[in-house]
């Protein structure tokens, strides 16, 4: 079966402390499918001005839902880095 | 999406204790989570709060909705307030109200560990010396929630 989509882009958020080491609050990402939410961390890490100064294994979040790294993600989800929760 | 846990104004305990009262509810619990500056913060004057908003109203409805499932007839109100707090005010405020104390009680617990183990909000200190600081209470920038 020929899959219709061989790549996706992944909308990354960046907040708080990640924001300011990357100096950006989103970005999008094109990343091979299938891929894992820690693909799109590897990519960013390696990409992405700063990238290197986050975490090899942040908390993330695939739509609004806490996930691990190895979450896969499709076109057009949302994966968000999450530095250590700070709330209350 | 309407916002409905989060605001950049003080919290009015008052609105929230009007939301949970009902008739059937015996015991109330607030809880109120305070800017601070004690002798481990060295001279904090203010926390400037930030959050994944979106996010921040999906888990705290999940969490709601947690506590009206485990507390049969218990009620929840809870704000979380962003922006720049100063000492002294609060951050979070939690209002349960339920048939007995226990529950109240139990449920306002709930909340709040809940809160501070799911809900994507950060802060950073703001001090009288003009620095600024990240707080991590985790120590360990790898640590995630328990139940994913």
């Amino acid at each position: 079966m020929v899959r219709p989509s061989p790549s996706g882009t992944i909308r990354v958020r960046f907040f708080a402390r990640y924001a300011e080491l990357v100096g950006r609050a989103e970005a999008a990402v094109a990343v091979p499918l299938p891929a894992t939410v820690g693909d799109v961390v590897r990519r960013v890490r390696d990409e992405f001005p700063g990238g290197q100064a986050l975490p090899e294994r942040p908390l993330a979040a695939v739509n609004l839902q806490h996930v691990k790294l190895d979450a896969s993600v499709q076109d057009g989800d949302e994966v968000a880095l999450l530095p250590p929760i700070a709330g209350g | 999406m309407a916002m409905t846990y989060l605001i950049r104004s003080p919290i009015s305990l008052d609105a929230l204790l009007a939301e949970v009262s009902a008739p059937a509810c015996g015991g109330t619990c607030v809880f109120l989570g305070t800017v601070r500056d004690g002798p481990e913060e060295q001279g904090v004057t203010a926390i400037e709060y930030s959050a994944y908003e979106e996010m921040v109203e999906g888990e705290l409805g999940r969490i709601v909705a947690e506590v009206r499932e485990r507390w049969s007839g218990a009620r929840v109100a809870v704000r979380h307030r962003l922006g720049r707090i100063p000492v002294g005010e609060a951050s979070i405020a939690i209002v349960t109200a339920a048939p007995h104390r226990a529950q109240a009680f139990e449920a306002c617990r709930y909340v709040i560990e809940e809160v501070k183990r799911r809900v994507p909000v950060w802060k950073k200190e703001l001090r009288a010396d003009g620095s600024e600081v990240w707080v991590d209470p985790s120590g360990r920038p790898t640590t995630r929630p328990a139940h994913v």
